[in-house]
Protein backbone atom coordinates (compact mmCIF):
# COMPACT_ATOMS: atom_id res chain seq x y z
CA UNK A 1 0.00 0.00 0.00
CA UNK A 2 2.75 2.55 -1.32
CA UNK A 3 4.10 4.85 -4.04
CA UNK A 4 7.04 5.65 -5.27
CA UNK A 5 7.31 9.50 -5.43
CA UNK A 6 8.67 8.82 -8.91
CA UNK A 7 5.42 6.82 -10.14
CA UNK A 8 3.18 9.47 -8.58
CA UNK A 9 5.29 11.94 -11.00
CA UNK A 10 5.46 10.18 -14.01
CA UNK A 11 1.51 9.85 -13.98
CA UNK A 12 0.88 13.41 -13.20
CA UNK A 13 3.15 14.49 -16.04
CA UNK A 14 1.78 12.31 -18.63
CA UNK A 15 -1.80 13.56 -17.96
CA UNK A 16 -0.56 17.24 -17.99
CA UNK A 17 2.76 16.98 -19.73
CA UNK A 18 3.38 20.77 -19.41
CA UNK A 19 2.96 20.53 -15.25
CA UNK A 20 6.09 21.50 -12.95
CA UNK A 21 5.51 18.73 -10.22
CA UNK A 22 7.30 19.23 -6.38
CA UNK A 23 6.49 16.29 -4.40
CA UNK A 24 7.43 15.38 -1.17
CA UNK A 25 7.51 12.62 1.12
CA UNK A 26 5.83 13.78 4.57
CA UNK A 27 6.47 11.08 6.95
CA UNK A 28 9.36 8.70 4.71
CA UNK A 29 7.12 5.58 4.37
CA UNK A 30 6.26 6.19 0.84
CA UNK A 31 2.56 6.54 1.89
CA UNK A 32 2.30 10.42 3.19
CA UNK A 33 3.42 12.91 0.21
CA UNK A 34 2.79 16.69 -0.40
CA UNK A 35 2.43 17.70 -3.83
CA UNK A 36 2.46 21.27 -5.47
CA UNK A 37 1.25 21.02 -9.33
CA UNK A 38 2.22 23.83 -11.40
CA UNK A 39 0.32 23.91 -14.73
CA UNK A 40 -1.11 26.36 -17.32
CA UNK A 41 -3.80 23.79 -18.30
CA UNK A 42 -5.32 24.43 -14.38
CA UNK A 43 -6.06 28.21 -15.77
CA UNK A 44 -9.95 29.17 -15.08
CA UNK A 45 -10.60 26.25 -13.11
CA UNK A 46 -11.79 26.29 -9.94
CA UNK A 47 -9.77 23.89 -7.13
CA UNK A 48 -11.94 21.09 -6.88
CA UNK A 49 -11.83 20.50 -10.47
CA UNK A 50 -8.21 21.06 -10.55
CA UNK A 51 -7.49 18.48 -7.70
CA UNK A 52 -10.00 16.55 -9.56
CA UNK A 53 -7.85 16.51 -12.53
CA UNK A 54 -4.70 14.89 -10.68
CA UNK A 55 -7.04 12.73 -9.22
CA UNK A 56 -7.92 11.48 -12.63
CA UNK A 57 -4.25 11.70 -13.68
CA UNK A 58 -3.44 9.09 -10.65
CA UNK A 59 -6.01 6.48 -12.16
CA UNK A 60 -7.41 5.74 -9.08
CA UNK A 61 -4.71 5.03 -7.16
CA UNK A 62 -5.64 7.67 -4.96
CA UNK A 63 -7.35 7.08 -1.81
CA UNK A 64 -6.59 3.20 -2.61
CA UNK A 65 -2.84 2.52 -2.74
CA UNK A 66 -2.07 6.17 -2.33
CA UNK A 67 -3.17 6.85 1.56
CA UNK A 68 -2.25 10.56 1.77
CA UNK A 69 -1.14 13.01 -0.54
CA UNK A 70 -1.68 16.71 0.04
CA UNK A 71 -2.36 18.91 -3.04
CA UNK A 72 -1.59 22.38 -4.13
CA UNK A 73 -2.14 23.35 -7.52
CA UNK A 74 -1.91 26.61 -9.86
CA UNK A 75 -1.66 27.40 -13.23
CA UNK A 76 1.65 29.61 -13.75
CA UNK A 77 2.07 33.22 -12.83
CA UNK B 1 -30.12 6.74 -8.43
CA UNK B 2 -29.53 4.41 -5.95
CA UNK B 3 -30.75 4.42 -2.24
CA UNK B 4 -27.22 5.68 -1.01
CA UNK B 5 -27.22 8.67 -3.67
CA UNK B 6 -30.40 9.60 -2.55
CA UNK B 7 -29.62 9.83 1.21
CA UNK B 8 -26.46 11.42 0.28
CA UNK B 9 -27.87 14.15 -1.79
CA UNK B 10 -30.90 14.93 0.69
CA UNK B 11 -28.38 15.26 3.18
CA UNK B 12 -26.41 17.74 1.71
CA UNK B 13 -29.44 19.58 0.69
CA UNK B 14 -31.54 19.72 3.52
CA UNK B 15 -28.28 20.76 5.77
CA UNK B 16 -26.75 24.55 5.46
CA UNK B 17 -23.16 22.80 5.87
CA UNK B 18 -22.29 19.26 5.76
CA UNK B 19 -19.28 17.19 6.60
CA UNK B 20 -18.39 13.83 5.87
CA UNK B 21 -15.70 12.19 8.12
CA UNK B 22 -13.88 9.63 9.50
CA UNK B 23 -15.60 9.53 12.78
CA UNK B 24 -17.24 12.53 14.65
CA UNK B 25 -17.34 15.85 14.83
CA UNK B 26 -16.23 15.25 18.77
CA UNK B 27 -14.23 12.95 18.00
CA UNK B 28 -12.39 12.44 14.59
CA UNK B 29 -10.66 9.34 13.67
CA UNK B 30 -8.58 10.84 10.97
CA UNK B 31 -6.16 13.60 10.89
CA UNK B 32 -7.22 15.46 7.70
CA UNK B 33 -11.39 15.03 8.92
CA UNK B 34 -9.48 16.73 12.31
CA UNK B 35 -8.29 19.57 10.86
CA UNK B 36 -11.51 20.53 8.83
CA UNK B 37 -13.32 19.80 11.89
CA UNK B 38 -11.27 22.75 13.94
CA UNK B 39 -11.62 24.99 11.19
CA UNK B 40 -15.28 24.85 11.38
CA UNK B 41 -15.16 25.19 14.87
CA UNK B 42 -12.89 28.03 15.05
CA UNK B 43 -14.90 29.81 12.41
CA UNK B 44 -17.93 28.85 14.71
CA UNK B 45 -20.24 26.86 12.10
CA UNK B 46 -22.97 25.23 12.86
CA UNK B 47 -22.96 22.09 10.40
CA UNK B 48 -23.56 18.57 10.63
CA UNK B 49 -21.02 15.74 10.53
CA UNK B 50 -21.61 12.87 9.19
CA UNK B 51 -19.46 9.72 10.23
CA UNK B 52 -18.38 8.02 6.73
CA UNK B 53 -16.90 4.97 9.43
CA UNK B 54 -20.53 4.09 10.95
CA UNK B 55 -21.52 2.87 6.98
CA UNK B 56 -19.17 1.29 4.15
CA UNK B 57 -22.15 2.06 1.46
CA UNK B 58 -21.86 5.86 2.48
CA UNK B 59 -18.13 5.55 2.63
CA UNK B 60 -18.23 4.25 -0.92
CA UNK B 61 -20.86 6.56 -1.68
CA UNK B 62 -19.91 9.96 -1.03
CA UNK B 63 -17.00 9.18 -3.42
CA UNK B 64 -18.76 8.30 -6.36
CA UNK B 65 -21.77 11.29 -5.44
CA UNK B 66 -18.68 14.19 -6.03
CA UNK B 67 -15.96 12.57 -7.75
CA UNK B 68 -13.60 12.71 -5.21
CA UNK B 69 -11.53 9.70 -3.81
CA UNK B 70 -11.32 10.86 -0.41
CA UNK B 71 -12.51 11.93 2.59
CA UNK B 72 -12.93 14.53 4.21
CA UNK B 73 -15.68 15.92 1.87
CA UNK B 74 -17.35 19.86 3.36
CA UNK B 75 -20.67 20.65 1.37
CA UNK B 76 -22.25 24.33 1.34
CA UNK B 77 -25.84 24.88 0.51
CA UNK B 78 -25.48 21.35 -1.18
CA UNK B 79 -22.27 22.81 -3.45
CA UNK B 80 -19.29 20.34 -2.63
CA UNK B 81 -16.35 22.79 -1.65
CA UNK B 82 -13.46 20.50 -1.47
CA UNK B 83 -11.76 18.29 0.79
CA UNK B 84 -8.81 19.10 3.65
CA UNK B 85 -6.28 20.41 1.31
CA UNK B 86 -8.42 22.78 -0.28
CA UNK B 87 -10.65 23.94 2.83
CA UNK B 88 -7.64 24.55 4.87
CA UNK B 89 -6.13 26.61 1.73
CA UNK B 90 -9.56 28.75 1.58
CA UNK B 91 -9.16 28.98 5.46
CA UNK B 92 -5.31 30.68 5.53
CA UNK B 93 -5.94 32.55 2.52
CA UNK B 94 -9.30 34.03 4.43
CA UNK B 95 -11.74 32.81 1.71
CA UNK B 96 -13.51 30.76 3.70
CA UNK B 97 -15.07 32.80 5.73
CA UNK B 98 -16.05 35.25 3.16
CA UNK B 99 -17.28 32.28 1.34
CA UNK B 100 -19.39 31.35 3.68
CA UNK B 101 -20.85 34.40 4.82
CA UNK B 102 -21.89 34.96 0.67
CA UNK B 103 -23.89 31.60 0.95
CA UNK B 104 -25.88 33.37 4.20
CA UNK B 105 -24.06 30.87 6.74
CA UNK B 106 -23.49 32.06 10.08
CA UNK B 107 -20.30 32.25 11.35
CA UNK B 108 -19.25 33.34 14.90
CA UNK B 109 -15.90 34.16 14.32
CA UNK B 110 -14.54 37.14 12.59
CA UNK B 111 -10.85 36.63 11.38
Amino acid sequence: MAMDARDIEALIKEALPDATVTIRDLAGDGDHYAAEVVSESFRGKNRVQQHQMIYAALKGNMGGTLHALALQTSAPD
Amino acid sequence: MSDIQTFIKNEVESNDVVLFLKGTPAFPQCGFSGQVVQILDFLGVDYKGVNVLADAEIRQGIKDFSNWPTIPQLYVKGEFVGGCDIVREMFQSNELQPFLVEKGIAVAQSA
